[in-house]
C-alpha cells in the first residue's frame, strides 16, 4: 500500500478549460505521487477527458498551473508533455496495426546505422524491452497479429519507455477479459513499485478498489474530492460521483404507488442478454408505469435499451410482447411493435442535423408509413406545429434547421418524433442530460403526463432523485449485469445508490 | 403550384445565373446562337443542340444526385453506359427484336446498379472503392461483349433513340427531361427524398428512426445504374454503334461535377434533381462555347478542371475561414497604406 507522503511528481492546480457556453473544467486540482496508482473517476461530462487532455497537451488550458517535479510546464502538444515525462495510453489503441511491434515501439526514434533504420537492432531491443514488461513475443511481427490485450501492453511499454514519470491510462480495461485484466494489473503494480505515477481512468469500481491507492472524483467539471482508496467506502464513492448524499431526503415528492393501478403487462424481458454487451436481465414494462434504470456509466444501462429496441440483437433469453415471444433484429422491428427510443447521444444518434425541425419530427412516423405513403406537406406542417405547441418547443418556426435549437428543445423535438408515432412503449436514455434546469423539469413533467395517459416508459438516467421520484420499479445495473430490482416503497435514492455501490458479491456496501 | 415553382426557381438562382453566363458566352462567340427554326417538324438551333448533346450527362446527373446525397458516389456510370450500349448492339446483331434489346440493355444497367448497391449497403464498402471496382472491370466487360471492335448496327428503331424527333424536340432531349421529371416526382411525391437526405446526413439516427437505411442506399445505386444504361443507349444510337473503349469515357466526372454545381454537397444531405440538370446544362453550354470559339477542345478539360476546383474549394469547410482571414489581411494592409499616406 502507498504511503500518504510519497514524493509529488505532478501538481496541477486550478486547471480551467472553457468551451463556448460551458466550463468543461473549473479550477480542478490533481496531485500525482511517485509509486502510486491514482484513480480518476466521474460520470459522463465530469471533465475526466478534458483534464487528461490538458495534462498531455492535447488541449491548452485557460487557467491554472501544472508542475512536474516542481518545474512548471505548459505543454502545447503531446510532444511537450512527453518531454516533461507525461505519457498517455488511450482506450482505442493509438498504435499502427500494419507496422511491426518494434516499429511501433520506436516510431519516430528508430535506432539507425549509417543514417538508415537498423532493423535488426530495433527488433532485438524491442524484444528486450517487452520482456521487461513480461511479454515474450517476436517484435518483428506485425502489431495486428496480437490481441487487444497484448497491444495494450505494447502501448504501455512504448509510453513508459518514452517518458518514465507519469503514465495515464484512459479506460485500459474496457475491452479486456478477466484474465487479461489481471495481467495488466500485475504489470501496473510492478511499474508502480518502480516509482512510476500512474493515472487510471475507469468506470469499474471493483477495479478501482483492487488496484488503486488514491482516488480523485470529478463532477460537472469540478473537483469533488481526493481520498485514499483504503479510507473511502464504496457507498461514499458512488455518492461523490453522483453528487448525492446517500442519506439526504429527496426533494421530489413521490406519489404513493397505490394511487396508480398497475397497467397491463406489455413487454417482458426474460433473461435477455448479449455476449460482450450486457449480461442477462429481467424487466417488465407495463402501460401507465415507469421502469427506471440506474447505474454508473458503463454499467450496461444503455445496452439494455439497445436490446429492447433491436439496435443490437439479443443472443440469450427472450423478449415477450403482448404475451408472444418476439425477436428484434432491427429498430424497424421494434417500431412496428409500437416502441420508440430517444437515445443518449442526441447529436450522434438523435437529431438529423441539417434537416428542419419539421422533417426531424415527421421522420419516424414517415418511416413507419413507408416511402410510398408520403405525409403531405400540409400534414407535415400540421404535425410539426401541433407538437411545437404541445411540447412548447422554442423556435420561430418549424422550418429552422434542428441543430439551431438548444439541447432541451432538441430533446423535445425528438420526443415529438416518437409521440407522432403514438408509441405504446417509449425508451428514453438520459432524457435530461445536458439540458438546462428549466427544460429539465418540463421534460420530467412531460414524462409523468405520458405515463398517466397510459404509455409504458423505460427511463435510463443518472439523476438518481428523479428516477426514484417517478419510477414504479428501478432496475439497477452494475458491471454490465443487473444488480437488483427495486419496487414500490423500497425505491429511495439511498437504496439506489446502495445497490449501485454494492460489490460484485451482491453485498451492500454500507 | 406557381408558388411551388417560384420557390424552386429562387433556390436555383446560382445555377440559372451560371447557365445564363455560359449561354451569353455562346452568343458572343456565335451571334446566331439563340436563333431557333422549325424544319421538317424538328427544332434546330444552339439551344436545342445544347439540350441534345447534354442529354447523356443530364441522365447521369439525375441518377448521381441521390447517390451523392447519401454521401456516396458512383464512379461506374460512364462504364455502365459502355456496357449497356454493347448489350443493345450485340443483342440486335444477334437477331434480338429491338424492344428486347432495349430491355436487356436497361436490365444490364439495373444489375450493375444492384451490384454497386450491394457492395455499398450490405458489404459496407466505401462507395468510391465499391464503384471503382465496376469502373475498372466494366470496360473489360464491354470489350468482351463487343469483342474489342466497334460494334455497328443498322436496326432503325435503335438508331431512332438518338435520331428521331418527338414534339419537335430530338428524342434524347425528351427522354432526358422525362427521366428527370420522373425522378423528381419519385423523390418528392414520395418520402424517398426525405429518406435519402436523412440517411446522407445521419445514417445512425435514420436507422434508429426506423428508416431502412440499407434499402435506401441500395436503391439510389440501382436508379443511377438505370439512368446510366439509358444514357448508354442514346450514346450508342448516336454513333450507330457500341464503342466499348470510348462510350461514356470520363462522363462520371461530368455527372459528379453537374451535381456539385447543382448545389449538392459531397458530404451528403440536401439535393435537387432540377438543379443537377441545370448543372449538366451549364457544362454542356461551356463545352459548346469553347468549340464554337474555335479554341482547341483540349482547353475544355482545363477549363472544366478550373470550374471543379472553384466549386469544390468554395464548398470546403476550410475555405471560408481562410477566405475571411485573407480578406481581413488585405483590408488591414489597405488600411495600413492609407494610414501611411
Amino acid at each position: 500500500m502507498a504511503i500518504p507522503d510519497n514524493r509529488v511528481v505532478v501538481a496541477a492546480r486550478g486547471l480551467t478549460r472553457q468551451y463556448p457556453g460551458v466550463k468543461a473544467l473549473d479550477g480542478v486540482d490533481l496531485t500525482l505521487r511517485a509509486g502510486e496508482i491514482h484513480a480518476l473517476l466521474g460520470e459522463n461530462g465530469a471533465g475526466k477527458s478534458t483534464l487528461i487532455n490538458l495534462l498531455t497537451g492535447a488541449q491548452r488550458r485557460d487557467g491554472g498551473t501544472i508542475t512536474v517535479d516542481g518545474v512548471e510546464i505548459d505543454p502545447d502538444g503531446p510532444g511537450g508533455a512527453v518531454r516533461a515525462g507525461i505519457a498517455a495510453v488511450y482506450q482505442e489503441i493509438t498504435l499502427l496495426p500494419n507496422l511491426s511491434v518494434a516499429q511501433n515501439l520506436y516510431l519516430g526514434r528508430e535506432p539507425t546505422r549509417w543514417g538508415l533504420v537498423h532493423r535488426a537492432r530495433m527488433n532485438r531491443e524491442g524484444g528486450a524491452l517487452l520482456r521487461r514488461f513480461g511479454l515474450n513475443i517476436d517484435a518483428s511481427r506485425p502489431l495486428s497479429d496480437f490481441s487487444t490485450a497484448v497491444q495494450q501492453l505494447i502501448a504501455i511499454a512504448r509510453a513508459v519507455d518514452l517518458s518514465a514519470k507519469v503514465l495515464i491510462l484512459d479506460e485500459p480495461t474496457a475491452s479486456l477479459d478477466t484474465a487479461e485484466v489481471q495481467t495488466l494489473f500485475t504489470l501496473l503494480r510492478s511499474l508502480r513499485d518502480q516509482g512510476l505515477a500512474i493515472v487510471f481512468v475507469t468506470h469499474f469500481l471493483d477495479q478501482v478498489y483492487a488496484l488503486t491507492d488514491r482516488i480523485t472524483v470529478l463532477r460537472n467539471g469540478r473537483l469533488v474530492g481526493e481520498r485514499l482508496t483504503a479510507d473511502l467506502p464504496r457507498l461514499e464513492l458512488v455518492a461523490m460521483m453522483l453528487g448525492k448524499a446517500p442519506t439526504a431526503e429527496s426533494h421530489l415528492s413521490r406519489r404513493p404507488a397505490s394511487a396508480r393501478p398497475a397497467g397491463a403487462p406489455l413487454v417482458r424481458a426474460e433473461g435477455l442478454g448479449r455476449r460482450r454487451l450486457v449480461g442477462a436481465f429481467d424487466a417488465e414494462l407495463r402501460s401507465g408505469a415507469v421502469l427506471g434504470a440506474a447505474g454508473l456509466l458503463g454499467s450496461g444501462r444503455t445496452e439494455t435499451a439497445l436490446l429492447l429496441f433491436g439496435v443490437e440483437t439479443a443472443d440469450e433469453g427472450q423478449l415477450v410482447v403482448d404475451g408472444k415471444p418476439v425477436t428484434l433484429r432491427s429498430p424497424r422491428d421494434a417500431i412496428r411493435l409500437g416502441f420508440g427510443f430517444c437515445p443518449e447521444d442526441r447529436k450522434l444518434d438523435g437529431i438529423v442535423a441539417g434537416l428542419s425541425i419539421r422533417e426531424n419530427i415527421v421522420l419516424a412516423l414517415q418511416a413507419k408509413r413507408g416511402w410510398w405513403r408520403r405525409l403531405s406537406t400540409a400534414q407535415q406542417h400540421e404535425l410539426a406545429d401541433r407538437y411545437i405547441k404541445l411540447l412548447d418547443i422554442r423556435t420561430p418556426d418549424a422550418e429552422k434547421p434542428i441543430q439551431l435549437l438548444s439541447g432541451g428543445n432538441q430533446q423535445k423535438a425528438l420526443l415529438a418524433r416518437w409521440l407522432a408515432t403514438a408509441p405504446r412503449l417509449l425508451i428514453l436514455d438520459e432524457p435530461t442530460r445536458g439540458i438546462d434546469v428549466g427544460a429539465h423539469a418540463e421534460i420530467v413533467r412531460l414524462l409523468e403526463d405520458l405515463r398517466d395517459r397510459g404509455m409504458a416508459l423505460y427511463v435510463i438516467s443518472s439523476e438518481i432523485e428523479e428516477v426514484a421520484a417517478y419510477s414504479d420499479q428501478v432496475l439497477v445495473m452494475r458491471d454490465r449485469a443487473p444488480a437488483g430490482l427495486l419496487e414500490g416503497e423500497a425505491i429511495t435514492p439511498a437504496a439506489i445508490v446502495n445497490a449501485i455501490a454494492a460489490d460484485h458479491h451482491g453485498r451492500g456496501a454500507a | 403550384m406557381s408558388a411551388f415553382l417560384l420557390a424552386r426557381l429562387k433556390a436555383a438562382r446560382p445555377q440559372l445565373a451560371l447557365l445564363i453566363l455560359a449561354l451569353l458566352v455562346n452568343v458572343i462567340v456565335a451571334p446566331g446562337f439563340l436563333d431557333l427554326r422549325l424544319q421538317d417538324g424538328r427544332l434546330f438551333g444552339g439551344l436545342v443542340d445544347i439540350l441534345n448533346r447534354g442529354a447523356p450527362v443530364v441522365l447521369l446527373a439525375v441518377g448521381m444526385a441521390p447517390v451523392i446525397a447519401t454521401r456516396g458516389i458512383d464512379l461506374s456510370v460512364g462504364v455502365i453506359m459502355a456496357i449497356s450500349g454493347a448489350v443493345a448492339a450485340a443483342g440486335v446483331n444477334a437477331g434480338l427484336a429491338w424492344p428486347a434489346a432495349i430491355l436487356a440493355s436497361l436490365a444490364t444497367g439495373l444489375v450493375c446498379g444492384l451490384w454497386n448497391g450491394l457492395l455499398v449497403a450490405v458489404f459496407r464498402l466505401q462507395p468510391i472503392v465499391a464503384t471503382l471496382i465496376l469502373m475498372v472491370a466494366g470496360r473489360g466487360i464491354a470489350q468482351l461483349i463487343t469483342e474489342g471492335r466497334i460494334l455497328t448496327f443498322t436496326e432503325p428503331h435503335l438508331i431512332a433513340i438518338a435520331g428521331s424527333t418527338l414534339a419537335t424536340l430530338p428524342l434524347p432531349v425528351v427522354l432526358a427531361l422525362a427521366a428527370a421529371g420522373l425522378t423528381g416526382l419519385l423523390v418528392r411525391a414520395t418520402a424517398l427524398g426525405l429518406f435519402v437526405e436523412a440517411v446522407g446526413t445521419n445514417p445512425r439516427s435514420s436507422r434508429l428512426a426506423g428508416i431502412h437505411t440499407n434499402l435506401v442506399l441500395g436503391a439510389v445505386y440501382v436508379w443511377s445504374g438505370l439512368m446510366a444504361a439509358l444514357a448508354g443507349l442514346i450514346a450508342a444510337a448516336d454513333i450507330k454503334g457500341a464503342d466499348a473503349n470510348n462510350a461514356g469515357l470520363w462522363l462520371e466526372l461530368d455527372a459528379i461535377l453537374a451535381v456539385v454545381i447543382g448545389g449538392t454537397s459531397l458530404y451528403g444531405g440536401r439535393f435537387s434533381i432540377g438543379r443537377s440538370v441545370l448543372g449538366a446544362l451549364v457544362l454542356q453550354a461551356m463545352r459548346t462555347a469553347i468549340l464554337r470559339a474555335g479554341l482547341p477542345p483540349e482547353l475544355n478539360l482545363v477549363l472544366m478542371a478550373l470550374v471543379v476546383a472553384a466549386v469544390l474549394t468554395q464548398q470546403s469547410p476550410a475555405f471560408r475561414p481562410l477566405a475571411q482571414s485573407l480578406a481581413g489581411r488585405l483590408m488591414a494592409r489597405r488600411k495600413n497604406k492609407e494610414a501611411q499616406a
